[in-house]
């Protein structure tokens, strides 16, 4: 892992005319880490990753990349960087095959007709690079499975070689075997030295893959957990505030006036 | 892979030799991760240079997967199988059109003559050529019901420019399609940047346009062309040389013939799947039969029509775009998901007006070619059952009226159907009222079949 962060951002706020959805939110992405983003609904993930991709730019706050400040105003911007999202509606064409799907908008062309050999050539060179197995490049979407497509839609991601991926939900509404092969996904991302945000509301899948946890709580980071040195319970109270009530609020304060007196006496 | 795994039909011998008996569930996974240590820096180059020898795992075939057998016996099974899961595509247009030949020889012997046949053939293209405008807005998913005012507006232009103001025929009849397609683009506009519902904005261009027409050809209401002029030549002009309804023939053989073997080794060089030789040959052949058949035909009367040679023109030519260029690509994108188009950097606003556009400008070519066939444009040019033959044609030939798949062949073979009917029940005197229930019952028949096969693929997991 480099000292530089691929991807930063700092003190990014934005507002939602009386809501105030995103204060002063931190975070770092560096290439071969994943990522996860965890917060309960409403705790302003999606406004962050719309910030990120371009979609809805933050009102404050800079975004660095390799350390340089840039602007992301359009999702073009966000694309002309190297970063990808792969929205939780894969945004795939049904009656298009693999091919079609993953070229779509960039097509490979010689001269003005579509070099279909070509696409389909480099289509099965990098699914079979992400181990991706399909039936056939040639078969329409539709036919595939939830998982099969949940991997064409990040496998497309990548054509435009980026070096950051954002994937929003990508095991919602898997099976076990195909978040799996998601899961599996993921971490050859990282092996390719690619920074992956991952945004999931599943611990276990959180757990088994990312580096780290970044928690976003009401808006605000709720604290950034190194996955190897941090039980589920704890990222789980960060998400829901758990650790902080009237209880432990209460325990905070007592135990603050027991070390004062302790001071004074 | 849940869908699209038939329990039947799965010899043994589809699985490939090399292809040990592995775990399923847990083959993708360790096939490209643990099996390999140390693979990941290779794939990251292999990825990044697009130049390295292709993957080991790329011979691996997913054993669920019904691989097709090498040879033609798989390319028949295959065939069979797409047919048994609803991937009709033309064959049942094909056998409409034969028995719709068989019963109306039945009947009167005159129908298979080559008199009857190549006038019906050269009837056929004016709904063809609008049908294929029609096919281009079916597989955006939408419709258009203004094409036969549309079509009857451009033969009104056409005439008053050249006869009434005495405007050179070329230019006349360079305005007259620009006509159309700024009818068309209007549509589009309002459909793409305004977001009126299609069916609503053509519904009133079919009454808007039918208006203006009126409006354009004036009182007199008929206004007859020039019996030796470009248009006129447009459906009766015959290539009487018999050279050329053959070696139209040829060359559309040959070509398909040509382009496939090249198709072949470029995947082979490519290393991608590709046809094998005798599914080629077998094909050409399924080609060159009514081909050469029509030739044959054509030249029996008197030669090649020049109308023909436009409609087939104009069938290659958007199938060409449909199929082979990223504008048609586009196409298919918005007509399968607009969202999924957007977000993949598509114009969804462009592509749609370009489709109307394109309608228009179709619709204005069939309606020359009508106009051309009573020689006048009138009152009723474009009128009565023109656009919901149109329609008609492109449903029948199989493109679908549920957006994302279809072809411009379905134009050619529906409008065929279309016409023999027509051509049918003239010959047998029955009169309009039979003619229009026969043709309602076969729109009838060819939406409940697009109807059944998506339910069918959709079960099938192929829709």
């Amino acid at each position: 892992m480099s000292a530089t962060p691929v991807l930063a951002l700092r003190g990014i706020s934005k507002r939602f005319g009386a809501v105030q959805a995103l204060t002063d939110v931190e975070l770092e992405i560096h290439p071969g880490e994943v990522v996860a983003l965890v917060g309960d609904n409403g705790a302003g993930k999606s406004t962050l990753v719309k910030a990120i991709a371009g979609v809805g730019p933050a009102d404050e706050g800079t975004v660095e990349w390799d350390g340089e400040p840039v602007r992301i105003e359009r999702p073009h911007d966000a694309q002309e960087l190297g970063i990808a999202t792969v929205y939780q509606d894969l945004a795939l064409c049904d009656n298009l095959d693999v091919v079609g799907n993953l070229f779509l908008g960039n097509e490979i062309k010689s001269r003005t007709v579509l070099n279909e050999v070509e696409m389909e050539r480099r289509a099965r060179e990098l699914l079979s690079t992400l181990s991706i197995r399909i039936p056939s490049v040639r078969v329409p979407v539709a036919s595939l499975s939830g998982g099969q497509r949940q991997t064409v839609a990040i496998a497309r991601s990548l054509l435009g070689e980026p070096r950051v991926v954002i994937l929003d939900e990508p095991t919602a509404a898997l099976g076990v075997e195909q978040t799996a092969q998601v899961l599996d996904l993921v971490e050859r991302l990282r092996e390719r030295e690619l920074g992956v945000l991952l945004i999931s509301h599943n611990m276990a899948d959180v757990r088994a893959v990312s580096d780290r946890v970044a928690v976003l709580r009401l808006g605000r980071n709720n604290g950034t957990f190194t996955v190897s040195e941090t039980t589920q319970e704890e990222i789980v109270s960060a998400i829901t505030g758990a650790s902080d009530n009237v209880v432990t609020r209460r325990n905070a304060r007592t135990a603050d006036n027991a070390r004062t007196t302790e001071v004074h006496k | 892979m849940t869908t699209g795994t038939p329990t039947d039909g799965t010899p043994a011998d589809d699985t490939p030799a090399d292809d040990t008996p592995v775990n399923v569930s847990k083959a993708p996974s360790e096939a490209g991760g643990s099996g390999r240590p140390g693979s990941g820096a290779a794939e990251k180059g292999a990825a990044e240079n697009g130049t390295a020898a292709p993957d080991a795992s790329v011979a691996t075939v997913d054993p669920r997967l019904l691989v097709r057998q090498k040879g033609f016996a798989g390319y028949l099974e295959d065939l069979l199988r797409r047919l048994r899961t609803g991937e009709l595509g033309s064959v049942p247009v094909i056998v409409g059109l034969l028995v719709i030949g068989a019963v109306f020889q039945l009947q009167d012997s005159a129908f298979l003559s080559s008199n009857n046949l190549s006038d019906l053939f050269v009837q056929s293209a004016g709904t063809g050529l609008i049908a294929v405008g029609i096919v281009f807005v079916l597989i955006l998913g939408e419709i258009d019901l203004s094409v036969g005012s549309v079509s009857g507006m451009s033969a009104a232009v056409l005439a008053v420019l050249n006869i009434n103001h005495g405007m050179n025929e070329v230019l006349a009849v360079l305005l007259a399609l620009l006509t159309g397609m700024a009818a068309g683009a209007i549509h589009g506009f309002f459909f793409a940047r305004i977001g009126v519902p299609a069916f609503v904005v053509t519904l009133a261009g079919l009454l808007g346009w039918n208006g203006l027409m009126l409006q354009i050809l004036g009182p007199s209401g008929t206004i007859n062309l020039d019996d030796d002029g470009l248009v006129a030549h447009l459906t009766n002009y015959y290539f009487a040389d018999k050279a050329a309804a053959m070696g139209l023939a040829t060359v559309c053989v040959l070509a398909f013939l040509g382009f496939s073997l090249l198709d072949q080794r470029r995947r082979k060089a490519a290393d991608v799947p590709s046809r094998p030789l005798s599914e080629i040959l077998l094909r050409t052949v399924v080609l060159a039969v009514p081909a050469y058949v029509a030739a044959a035909v054509f030249n029996s009367y008197k030669g090649l029509p020049l109308a023909v040679v436009i409609f087939l023109g104009v069938v290659v030519i958007g199938d060409f775009v449909l199929r082979r260029t990223s504008y048609g690509r586009q196409v298919f994108a918005v007509g399968g998901s607009s969202e999924a188009a957007g977000r993949a950097g598509i114009n969804v606003p462009m592509v749609r007006i370009t489709v109307y556009a394109i309608a228009g400008t179709m619709a204005a070519v069939g309606g020359l070619f009508f106009a051309s066939q009573i020689n006048a444009a009138n009152q009723s040019s474009g009128a009565g059952s023109l656009l919901m033959n149109c329609i008609a044609a492109a449903v029948i030939g199989g493109t679908s009226l549920f957006g994302g798949r279809g072809k411009t062949w379905s134009a050619l073979l529906g409008a065929l159907v279309i016409q023999s009917i027509n051509s049918g029940m003239a010959l047998l005197g029955t009169g309009s009222a039979l003619r229009d229930m026969i043709t309602g019952a076969v729109l009838l028949a060819a939406v409940v079949i697009d109807s059944v096969s998506r339910r069918t693929q959709k079960t099938a997991g192929r829709a």
